[in-house]
């Protein structure tokens, strides 16, 4: 349980990090470091996201799996750490 | 069987209205039947043949009213909670919480998310991997081409006895004309016969549409740029001649002689005036003359191009070619014959403060004298063996200079599109393209035109056709490639910014040499007063010792060239007896020299 916390927060202490959440496999947003409004429309938006990018890898190759999300926009990147049943999202702004 | 109706009808009836007429129906043809058809066919029995048997129906087409669609997103909210949280209810929701973080699997994935996550963020921080390298704001455009001018037409003079092209002007709506002046610039060497005639050809059909007439062989022709029927030409004689080609190719107007230059007219201008009938006019007899087409038997305006402002003919430089840019209307320059150029002021009031300043720099005469139409500070002279490019700041020497060529140059213009690019022709018959942004040591293209000299080139205004005139008339027409008569991207910039770096630097340059001539003269006066005195006694002695050494100097080379034949001529037969001669000789020299010193 600490060493969960402890990870967290050196995630969240990054350089750049916006933000930090992570989401079940229902979409339910278990720990953020966001607001809840916005913790929701990511929540929901990434979760849905997610499934598709894993049934796409598993669809060209039944062998392969999805071992990590990266969604670069011009104002900062947005990474996703899916699990079975949990989703660990971050926001970073890469400093350029 | 052919079946064939003839009818005949009269010739003067074609074309008439029908009038149609009833009449009793003709028995044209009778086919009885013939049996003898029917064996060449089987018959069939039974024939299968389909039909159908249905409901006829017919098709018709409705436009119903107008269902109107609207598309609307579908906001979720907060869903996916188990059906006994509530989660409006933070107190719900927390418990929830709570209770997932306590799951082990919740532990294990988040520690292995974690470092996953980690990795990629240190990843980003590190480095950015999507890091343009080539910060490509437009596409460079890299015109692959290497440039490159082709003939297009070739016009010879018509007659028989060849004359040179000395002039060309392009008519001013554009490129289907080109009038050319002929004649033979040679001193007093025209052949008797050769004709005074001078054309404009057109190009489209590649033939003299017309041909001018004066009294006498122009040098000089330019169209009118506010009417394109106007031209005006300066003669050989002088005089200053006007046409109307609506009016035939004899002379309008022609100047008195009484009035106009005492020389062959080099040069003549239009100027930009609201009326549109002024222009000016240059010669080598020093004057630069002003004229009224209007009214012109006689001059408006004469100046004399005499540097020292004393307005004497006899000092007058010989004008060869006149600069006017319409964007400077009270400023005009000359090119003299004797390398200099003058840079005058229209609108000065006594005609001595007209003359404002002059530029010298050119062993010979200045053939061509054109400011640079982007930015007219600079302006390019062609003359001797190299072309110049000077700025009007800089009054002691040119700024950009090309090498001494082999051959003179005759003529030279800026082309009107680019502002680094200029035309030169020379006297070997070759044209030579130069841009200086691309190259600054030798012309961007060279071309051979001809094996006759060049003596006359003219750009039209798009910068694509370049028309040049050779020693024997011939006039030829080139295209420039893309490359050379597009503006580059930054040329402007480029261009400006090289002019007034070589400016700066002739600048820097005429201060280090003023401080040194300052010095000099400083150091000059002081040592004159001491040397005066010293000078004056000194003098005699000098003036003495000197004649003496000429005179032994003189009398040794004498001995020496009787000893030199005396020796000769006894070469082959007794060589002993030479000895003797010779030992004699010197003997007598020395005895001479001893007797020398003596007296003196």
């Amino acid at each position: 349980m600490a060493e969960v916390e402890e990870t967290l927060k050196r995630i969240q202490s990054h350089k750049g990090v916006i933000g930090t959440m992570v989401v079940n496999a229902e979409g339910i947003p278990i720990r953020t470091t966001l607001d809840n409004s916005t913790t929701v429309q990511y929540a929901g938006l990434l979760h849905q996201l997610t499934m598709k990018t894993k049934s796409t890898v598993r669809d060209i190759d039944p062998q392969n799996d999805l071992t990590f999300l990266r969604i670069r926009s011009k104002k900062h990147e947005i990474m996703v750490a899916p699990d079975k049943e949990y989703l660990l999202i971050v926001i970073q702004n890469p400093c350029e | 069987m052919e079946i064939v109706y003839v009818y005949v009808k009269k010739r003067s009836e074609f074309g008439k209205q029908c009038n149609f007429v009833d009449r009793q129906a003709e028995l044209n043809i009778d086919i009885p039947p013939n049996p003898e058809l029917a064996e060449l066919f089987v018959e069939r029995n039974p024939v299968d043949k389909g039909i159908q048997c249905s409901t006829s129906m017919s098709e018709h087409e409705a436009n119903t009213e107008r269902f109107e669609m609207e598309t609307r997103g579908v906001n979720h909210v907060e869903g996916g909670w188990p059906k006994d949280v509530n989660p409006q209810e933070l107190e719900q929701t927390i418990r929830f919480r709570k209770k997932v973080e306590k799951d082990e699997n919740y532990v294990n994935a988040i520690m292995q998310l974690g470092l996953i996550m980690e990795h990629c963020i240190k990843q980003n921080n590190a480095i950015d991997i999507y890091e343009e390298y080539f910060d490509d704001g437009e596409e460079v455009e890299v015109t692959e081409e290497a440039p490159s001018a082709k003939t297009i037409n070739i016009f010879r003079d018509p007659q028989e006895i060849k004359r040179s092209a000395t002039h060309l002007s392009w008519h001013p709506d554009g490129h289907r004309k080109l009038a050319v002046a002929y004649s033979c610039l040679n001193f007093q060497r025209a052949p008797v016969d050769m004709s005074n005639d001078s054309y404009i050809w057109d190009l489209e059909n590649s033939k003299a549409e017309l041909a001018l007439k004066p009294s006498s062989p122009l040098i000089t022709l330019e169209y009118n740029p506010k009417d394109s029927h106007i031209l005006l030409g300066g003669c050989y004689n002088g005089q200053i001649a006007c046409w109307d080609t609506r009016k035939g190719s004899l002379v309008a107007e022609l100047s008195a002689i009484e009035f106009s230059h005492r020389d062959p007219v080099y040069s003549t201008i239009w100027l930009q005036s609201k009326t549109g009938t002024e222009c000016f006019s240059a010669s080598t007899d020093g004057q630069v003359m002003w004229w009224d087409i209007r009214k012109i038997s006689e001059p408006t305006e004469v100046v004399i191009m005499d540097i020292s402002k004393k307005e004497q003919l006899e000092n007058a430089l010989g004008a060869i070619s006149l600069e006017f840019e319409s964007t400077l209307p009270t400023k005009f320059m000359v090119g003299t014959e004797q390398g200099i150029v003058i840079s005058c002021n229209r609108k000065a009031k006594t005609s001595a403060e007209k003359i404002v300043c002059t530029f010298s720099g050119h062993h010979g005469p200045i053939y061509a004298l054109q400011r640079n139409p982007f930015y007219p500070k600079n302006f390019l002279t062609v003359g001797d063996w190299t072309a110049r490019i000077w700025s009007e700041d800089s009054r002691e020497s040119s700024i950009m200079w090309t090498k001494y060529h082999m051959a003179y140059l005759t003529d030279g213009a800026w082309s009107p599109v680019r502002p680094a690019v200029f035309f030169t022709t020379k006297m070997d018959g070759t044209l030579d393209i130069w841009d200086f942004v691309f190259k600054q040591c030798d012309p961007a293209l060279s071309l051979k035109v001809c094996d006759e000299a060049l003596f006359c080139l003219r750009v039209q205004d798009n910068g694509c056709l370049i028309a040049c005139g050779s020693q024997l008339g011939t006039t030829t027409l080139l295209e420039v490639s893309h490359g050379l008569s597009t503006l580059q991207k930054n040329e402007k910039n480029i261009a400006s910014s090289m002019f007034e770096r070589e400016t700066r630097r002739e600048k820097i340059l005429e201060a280090r040499h003023r401080e040194m001539r300052l010095k000099e003269k400083g150091r000059a006066e002081g040592r004159d007063d001491d040397q005066r005195d010293e000078e004056l006694a000194a003098d005699l002695q000098a003036l003495v010792s000197k004649a003496e050494e000429e005179f032994f100097d003189i009398i040794f080379s004498e001995l020496k060239k009787t000893e030199a034949d005396a020796t000769k001529k006894p070469v082959p037969q007794q060589p002993s007896s030479e000895e003797d001669q010779e030992a004699e000789g010197e003997n007598v020299v020395e005895k001479e020299r001893s007797e020398e010193e003596t007296s003196a």
